[in-house]
């Protein structure tokens, strides 16, 4: 008898059917949908190194550019995008950070860390091309720096700060409470508790972050090529630090640009190849971004 | 200098008011505690045990936007005009209902304490550690692993750390908020019988649940219900057939309500 209830129980009825075709249905589309997401990156990826393949070669890499740059390789754009990387973020890691532990640690819930935190949000909407220009107005002309790599790694720096605070301020979010009210009731103040427990558990969270942006401040062309950036620089080639602080140099985002509609007669497989290392510099990054992760979080102990 | 004259009060609450937001939830209570004694704080969620507590060690001071007034003085000195909250907490060892392991290491957390204060020397804190490991009931079974993560713990185990931990800064007076909430009825009782022993040393303010643990171990008992205190007085009056109050009856008898 059990048996055959248990038969009766398993029957497929209309209603369970329709539930499985359902069921069926919405798992597909999400599949398709996600796997729609990969098609495109890979038509990209490859269409460019297909185009750029002529041109992929190490000697592209450290020579600079020739006969009006329509030969040669990309030397100083690459070196000068790196240049504007590391000191935009040099300046703009410490201070997003610091800024978001006083944030998340130290701050009431008052008028005034409402109207900084109303600020963040809003800096961070700001399109690239208004930081370029009030990269212009501040450091340019009113810091008279004028066009130079200082320039354009500051505005790329004001670009990338909300960001980091906000990607900051979300992994020191997620140390749970409970383990900074333990501190607190040991009698720890609060920088012994944010130095000992909670930095070192969302350390890893804060460096994803901010080296996200490096991908950011690495793509931009807007903000550099009103503060520091020119179409041509005349270098070395394969020098590491061909340029000083308050010189202009050249960027990769914006030689594709002008290699691409400014100059006639541009070898074809030039500009995809340029766009090619820009590619594998940000993903690269992101990569390092990733495995620093899983490294950071494999240490971490909760 | 504090003046303590032996076996008076320990701490004294007067008229303490506290008020989250608009909200008041303890409505001006006044009592003391004796030195070496075990107060046992029992009554139903939300009648402000917790708050009392954080009232006490002034963690209340890291929620935003609470009012408290009234007094409470420990050895005579009034808590909230104290200057370095950071010596009154070292003074105050506190548990929380669920055990927070930090995420550092068995040794790391016991010594987190007397570090924050300063104490550096390598033998000192051994000594330290193991003392307090062997109070909280805990040495034996991590003596040989004191560089494993006290998250690893099992939570019991934690429970324990959080009492090592509590001990590590040598206090005068220690709170238990609902130790046993989240540990099995034998590690309970093992904590229990640790509470028995420091009870010689310490002033202890237990925070239950469990009203039959505050009838184990209580020297008195207070009955706390939405912010007031219905009747404080010996555990055997409070557990008898007659307290004063009959809801203080209802509520040990479990048909409160």
């Amino acid at each position: 008898m059990n048996s055959a209830a248990g038969h009766v129980l398993f029957v497929e009825t209309p209603a369970v059917r329709r539930k499985l075709r359902q069921e069926a249905l919405a798992k597909w589309v999400f599949c398709a949908m996600a796997a729609a997401m990969v098609v495109p990156l890979l038509l990209i990826v490859g269409y460019l190194v297909v185009r750029a393949a002529p041109s992929l070669n190490l000697e592209f890499l450290l020579e600079v550019p020739k006969r009006g740059m329509t030969e040669g390789g990309i030397w100083p754009a690459l070196i000068g995008t790196i240049y504007l990387v590391f000191i935009s973020l040099a300046v703009s890691a410490p201070i997003g950070i610091l800024a978001a532990i006083y944030l998340n640690e130290y701050a009431r819930d008052n008028w005034f860390n409402r109207v900084i935190n109303l600020a963040v949000i809003n800096l961070a909407g700001v399109p690239s091309i208004v930081h370029a220009l009030f990269g212009l107005g501040a450091f340019v002309y009113a810091a008279k720096f004028g066009y130079s790599i200082i320039s354009a790694s500051l505005t790329l720096a004001i670009m990338t700060l909300p960001v980091i605070i906000a990607s900051t301020r979300e992994a020191l979010a997620s140390v749970p409470q409970s383990f900074r009210e333990a501190c607190w009731n040991v009698g720890a103040t609060r920088w012994q508790t944010i130095k000992s427990v909670v930095l070192p558990n969302s350390i890893s969270g804060i460096l994803t972050g901010v080296i996200l942006q490096v991908s950011r401040a690495a793509g931009e062309t807007a903000p550099v090529m009103f503060t520091g950036v020119v179409f041509f620089k005349s270098i070395e080639r394969g020098d590491l630090f061909p340029y000083y602080l308050n010189e202009q140099c050249m960027a990769l985002s914006m030689h594709l640009y002008t290699i691409s509609t400014q100059v006639p007669g541009v070898k074809e497989s030039i500009p995809y190849a340029t766009a090619v290392v820009l590619l594998a510099l940000v993903v690269m990054v992101n990569a390092a971004a990733i495995s620093l992760r899983v490294y950071l979080r494999s240490r971490q102990k909760w | 200098m504090v003046n303590v004259t032996a076996s008076e009060n320990h701490i004294e609450v007067r008229e303490l008011r506290l008020s989250y937001g608009v909200k008041e939830v303890i409505h001006g209570i006044s009592f003391d505690i004796r030195r070496n004694e075990i107060l046992g704080v029992i009554g139903p969620a939300q009648s402000g045990k917790t708050s009392l507590l954080r009232c006490l060690n002034r963690t209340i001071d890291f929620t935003p936007d609470t009012h408290v007034s009234g007094t409470i003085t420990v050895d005579g000195e009034d808590v909230r005009r104290v200057r370095n909250v950071y010596a009154l907490r070292r003074k105050i060892g506190m548990v929380a209902p669920l055990p927070v392991g930090l995420p550092l290491s068995i040794y790391d957390n016991v010594a987190f304490a007397p570090r924050s204060a300063g104490l550096n020397r390598k033998g000192e804190l051994d000594l330290m550690v193991e003392q307090c490991l062997r109070q909280a009931a805990l040495w034996d079974e991590v003596k040989d692993r004191l560089d494993s993560l006290g998250t690893k713990l099992s939570g019991g185990q934690q429970q324990r750390l959080t009492i090592a931990r509590a001990l590590s800064h040598q206090p005068e007076i220690l709170c238990l908020d609902e130790f046993s909430i989240a540990i099995d009825p034998v590690t309970t009782m093992r904590i229990e019988d640790v509470l028995k022993e420091l009870r010689r040393h310490m002033t202890i303010i237990l925070v239950t649940n469990l009203t039959q643990q505050a009838r184990r171990l209580a020297d008195r008992t207070m009955f706390l219900w939405k912010g007031e205190i219905v009747e404080l007085d010996t555990t055997n009056v409070i557990f008898s057939d007659k307290p004063r109050d009959s809801r203080t009856r209802d509520y040990v008898e479990g048909i409160f309500g």
